[in-house]
């Protein structure tokens, strides 16, 4: 079969992954860093998604009032994202225009300013998004739960960072953070749209080649030992809702095992869908939780998610209590749940029509060239492309037997963290 | 000035459009780049016809249309959505209810099939209404939790006063408690019809098959009963700036939004609020709203306006996310920056580089099935023309400063503001 992209490796490490789709007249160019908020010290959490702000603070060539007023002119759309094991940078150009999403990541590469008056003006920005999430019970709930669930793991931090740490690092922190993994040798590329691949290839040598392949920052290596106990936690907040987390440690997504847990929550919890952009995502109602929860009326919302993580992080389910019942009744139903599937083997047509659902995601997910380039960088932080390209295929090849040996290893109760969030009714006062 | 490829865009060439004897207007255009297809459609039953006692009766029925059929059972409906990886779901807002759904090409019989039932013969099973309270009522509790949903809807309640904008579509409490079951049977049987119905569809599928599929699944419809739309009463101008807290202790932010409200889409000072307003809080990083708040004073994560223009007059409000202790700060800087565009409008060089974002954004909104669908159905909504998309840049380019701050001294009165804040 002829390779539907392509892989070079430019001098100084950089590696760049092509993908020609003559679709629509748009290329989507990401840079992705092997940087997030795993490769944080204590006193320094959430200095990896302050660091991908201060990327929006300008170069010398670039100074931020140019850069956002030149891409917003082409009609570009631009982001950055950072998560526990990356970050990442793109723009979404008319075809014609992308040569302006090249050269800005080319120079912010190496030359941001980090200019001192900005790190401080965006000090109180990143407080105020993290007191915009600490609104949200999910978030305090979900905080916890992750907290309790790694103590050794770097995964154990949120990537917003903690608020004392948010007050106290300086602008030389941030900088050195930027010099030591913003380097072409820490970085994959990932462009797809319409474009040619040999001139795009060409223009990437031309603007990324000469700049210096930079250290290659080691990873901190803390693994989680094997959880050895049902860990349950409570936290209070605001409102009238209660929710729960349940939280199982899950395997990595370069782990086989990844694929029959997949399946194993598309069962349980319903699809999920694997886009970031425009691919929508499927309604959960015949999914086995939302029979045994919400058709049952212990609550009134279940869903599931799966992160693809280079580490083991979470399988997590989060449920919305009906009002009135207990979160113990609706967690009893949801063990039982449990049990079923890890007792008695899933019917092969249960499997066929989750392999059916993620099909039909892909497809909806392939409508968008920006989720295509996000595909084919994002597999490499955890894996490699083939990854992507092989995954309707692996999930095809789980068995009855996969499944009921990956719910017997996983889904037990001393592999889990158990969160409830109880409200404490406060009133709204007109 | 920029240029648009305008094949890319869609247009009276590759647009169909067909209204069929009673009164159903279909439109589609092909995609065979991806093997699925999006519809997307509306019928002329919003939440304008709740009664006062009864808010959220118009959304309530919409999204209690897939709970059972004559044919199929909550459950059976589902099973075939979720068993092929489709998607359908049905919501109200003011004026229309409206619906949304995909599925893989092969299977679009089965999604119209679903669409068509969940239209015609939805059967409102007692168990399934009472399973769908708990979860509005749930709803509820977390919206009267959300600084930001509170914010926005007490805005609502200040700009419209006395006009039916000024209810929330999802309604209250004590109204979603006092809709019975027999209330939802009727407002279906008395408002769902074909008359006003607008369906769109893009994908993988020939127009001629569409057309044909449709005819034959909804070519019989007839409904008698349907409704002309209430005379909605003029909207009463603010006389002074008022304010109004709602208190949600507890949240480490608070939310405001300030603003007024601005024209309908169909008036001819649409595109030139929308460019202003581009200028004033979206473009780049949230424009100049985004340059005081979050880039200079670093107040907020989140600041910007937005107009949302519709069949009647929609709210052009600035709104944040601060700290409550920044409340008073963000709201000057607000405030001075709308008095500011009232007083002097825009420069041409801010102008131009919206206008360039605006064309140059087109192709990207367009890029997917889902993207013409929302296109298809904002040209047949305000009666746009087939060729809208493709006469859009002219639309754009001839605006001038001076239409923008004429619509802004027409609209936006600094000493005649809404603002409303929520938080602890």
């Amino acid at each position: 079969m002829i390779k539907p992209y392509s892989e070079h490796r430019l001098a100084n490490g950089l590696k760049v992954l092509l993908k020609e789709i003559h679709t629509a007249p748009l290329v989507s160019s990401w840079v992705w860093y092997r940087v997030g908020s795993r490769d944080e010290i204590t006193g320094h959490t959430g200095i990896s998604h302050w660091c991908e702000h201060m990327q929006f603070k300008g170069t010398p060539q670039f100074p931020s009032s140019v850069l956002e007023r030149a891409v917003s002119r082409d009609g570009g759309m631009w982001n950055a994202f950072t998560y526990f094991d990356w970050t990442t940078f793109f723009e979404t150009m008319p075809a014609d225009k992308i040569d302006l999403g090249l050269r800005i990541e080319a120079d912010r590469m190496v030359n941001s300013l980090f200019d001192e008056q900005e790190v401080a003006s965006e000090r109180t920005v990143i407080i105020s998004e993290r007191e915009s999430s600490e609104n949200e019970p999910y978030f305090l709930l979900g905080e916890a739960v992750q907290n309790a669930a790694f103590r050794l793991h770097p995964y154990h931090h949120e990537v917003i960072g903690d608020l004392p740490d948010l007050k106290s690092m300086s602008h030389d922190d941030l900088y050195g953070h930027y010099r030591t993994f913003y380097s072409p040798g820490n970085a994959v590329m990932s462009v797809a749209g319409d474009f040619k691949t040999s001139k795009m290839l060409a223009r990437i040598r031309e603007l990324y080649e000469q700049i210096p392949p930079g250290p290659k920052p080691p990873r901190i290596s803390r693994p989680e030992p094997a959880a050895c106990g049902e860990h349950r936690l409570t936290v209070e907040g605001p409102g009238e809702t209660t929710y729960l987390d349940i939280s199982y440690h899950a395997p990595a997504a370069n782990d086989p095992d990844f694929f029959p847990v997949t399946v194993l929550d598309s069962l349980l919890a319903g699809p999920s869908s694997l886009n970031m952009f425009g691919g929508g995502g499927l309604s959960n109602k015949t999914s086995r939780l939302y029979r045994a929860l919400v058709e049952k009326e212990l609550a009134v919302s279940v869903s599931g998610g799966l992160g693809a993580t280079a580490d083991p992080f979470l399988y997590s389910v989060v449920i919305t209590v009906h009002p009135q019942r207990k979160p113990e009744e609706a967690l009893a139903a949801f063990d039982d749940e449990i049990k079923r599937i890890q007792d008695e083997r899933t019917p092969v047509a249960e499997i066929t029509r989750a392999i059916k659902q993620a099909r039909a995601l892909f497809a909806y997910g392939s409508e968008n060239i920006t989720n295509q380039a996000f595909w084919l960088g994002y597999a490499e932080m955890f894996a490699a492309y083939e990854w992507f390209l092989t995954y309707l295929e692996k999930l095809a090849k789980v068995t009855p037997a996969d499944l009921q040996k990956a719910a017997q290893k996983y889904l037990r109760p001393q592999n889990r963290v158990v969160g409830t969030y109880f409200p404490t009714s406060a009133e709204v006062q007109a | 000035m920029k240029t648009v490829n305008q094949h890319a865009l869609p247009g009276p060439d590759d647009i169909t459009r067909g209204i069929l004897p009673n009164g159903i207007t279909v439109l589609a255009r092909t995609n065979f780049n991806s093997p699925s297809v999006v519809i997307g459609g509306y019928l002329p039953c919003g939440s304008l016809f709740d009664p006062d006692e009864k808010l959220g009766l118009a959304d309530f029925t919409a999204s209690a249309l897939l709970r059972g059929s004559e044919k199929r059972d909550f459950q059976k409906i589902f099973d075939d959505l979720e068993s092929t990886g489709a998607n359908l779901s049905f919501s109200a807002g003011g004026h229309t209810a409206g619906f949304t759904g995909r599925c893989l090409s092969e299977d679009l019989p089965l999604l119209l099939d679903l669409l068509v039932e969940a239209l015609r013969r939805p059967v409102f099973p007692g168990e399934q209404v009472e399973r769908l309270r708990a979860q509005f009522l749930t709803g509820l509790a977390i919206r009267a939790q959300d600084t930001a949903e509170m914010a926005s809807l007490t805005f609502d309640q200040i700009v419209f006063e006395g006009h039916p904008y000024a209810h929330p579509d999802d309604g209250w409490p004590e109204t979603i408690q006092a809709i019975t079951r027999a209330d939802l049977a009727d407002f279906h049987r008395i408002h769902y019809g074909p008359r006003g119905l607008v369906l769109a569809i893009v994908g993988a599928v020939e127009p001629k098959a569409i057309t044909r599929q449709v005819e034959k699944f909804l070519g019989d419809w007839t409904n008698p009963f349907q409704p002309e739309l209430p005379v909605l009463p003029e909207l009463k101008p603010l006389k002074k700036t008022v304010t109004r807290k709602v208190k949600i202790p507890g949240k480490p932010q608070a939310d405001l939004v300030i603003g007024t409200s601005g024209p309908r889409r169909k008036d001819p000072e649409f595109m030139p609020a929308s460019l202003g307003n581009s200028v004033l809080g979206q473009f780049g990083t949230a424009g100049r709203i985004g340059e005081v708040v979050r880039e200079k004073f670093g107040l907020a994560y989140y600041a910007s306006s937005s107009l949302s223009a519709g069949i009647g007059p929609g709210a052009w409000d600035v709104s944040a996310g601060v700290n409550p202790g920044n409340i008073q700060k963000a709201r000057d800087l607000i405030c001075k920056e709308i008095a500011r565009f009232v007083e002097k409008g825009v420069t041409t060089e801010e102008l131009a580089d919206s206008q360039s974002n605006f064309i140059g954004r087109l192709p990207l909104s367009v890029e997917s099935n889902a993207g013409v669908v929302n296109a298809l159905l904002n040209i047949e909504r305000f009666d746009l023309g087939l060729d809208y998309y493709r006469r859009y840049p002219h639309l754009v380019q001839v605006v001038t400063p001076e239409d923008v701050l004429a619509t802004a001294c027409k609209y936006l009165h600094p000493d005649k503001l809404a603002v409303a804040i929520a938080g602890s």
